[in-house]
């Protein structure tokens, strides 16, 4: 498995989009209007598929990080254990992005 | 360092001309500050995410009350801070691995300073304003 790509991957995805973090911060800050600008983009489509995206860029990079500190630790080296590690990043990446939106939903869908 | 300071031709001893030029004491501080910010954004994941699940669905008044109270201004505030940092260094590696042309480095090098000052700044002067309530 070569993941490393993908950690360096999603890192640059959430550089970039810390533009969105920063607008809806600010837009919190402006008012009613510009926060309302927010909402409008991220309830549509394509700001979902954007912000889905972001969550998981979020969980995948967060736990491949995980998996390079336990490696500068010294831990995880023989073959069996870096594929463990590597498939439960992956995995655990796509399990946590579904879960926080399956959350994500049925507290914004009941208010 | 001047072409007259080569092994060949110069009559410096290898100590003398690595004598003050030697280590800097900041070797490893990217990579130790790519760490600490790694860990302290991993450990503020949860309280964030709770925070963003509290604003799910409500409107600016209300997303503004939450974001000015003091715990989660300041736990927004650390992530800012941390994950702004660890862009930096991040991107900047990746500047280094793959932009071989100098100019074109120096350039990406100091667009990525800029975004990541600018994205820090603008975020953490919106809360600092939600917290002030002006």
């Amino acid at each position: 498995m070569a993941l490393s790509i993908v950690h360096r991957a999603t890192g640059i995805a959430l550089y970039v989009g810390t533009l969105l973090l920063a607008w809806w911060l600010i837009a919190a800050a402006s008012g009613p209007a510009a926060y309302a600008n927010v909402q409008a983009f991220t309830g549509s489509i394509i700001g979902r598929l954007i912000v889905f995206g972001y969550t998981w860029a979020l969980m995948h990079h967060m736990l491949s990080g995980i998996r390079h500190f336990v490696w500068d630790l010294g831990f995880g080296f023989k073959a069996n254990e870096r594929e463990a590690l590597t498939w439960g990043a992956l995995i655990g990446g796509i399990v946590l992005t579904v879960l926080i939106w399956i959350i994500a939903y049925a507290i914004g869908g009941g208010r | 360092m001047s072409t007259t300071d080569t092994p060949k031709r110069s009559m410096r001893t290898p100590l003398g001309r690595v004598r003050n030029l030697g280590a800097a004491h900041s070797g490893t501080s990217d990579f130790w500050r790519q760490r600490l910010t790694a860990v302290a954004m991993t450990l503020l994941m949860i309280p964030v995410l709770v925070i963003i699940m509290m604003l799910l669905g409500r409107n600016q008044a209300g997303a503004a009350q939450i974001l000015g109270s003091l715990p989660i201004a300041v736990i927004m505030l650390l992530f800012i801070i941390a994950s702004a940092w660890h862009m930096k260094i991040g991107m900047q590696e990746v500047i280094n691995d793959y932009v071989h042309n100098e100019k074109v480095k120096l350039v990406s090098m100091m667009l990525n300073n800029f975004f990541s000052i600018a994205v820090a700044l603008a975020s953490i002067y919106a809360i600092l304003k939600l917290s002030s309530g002006v």
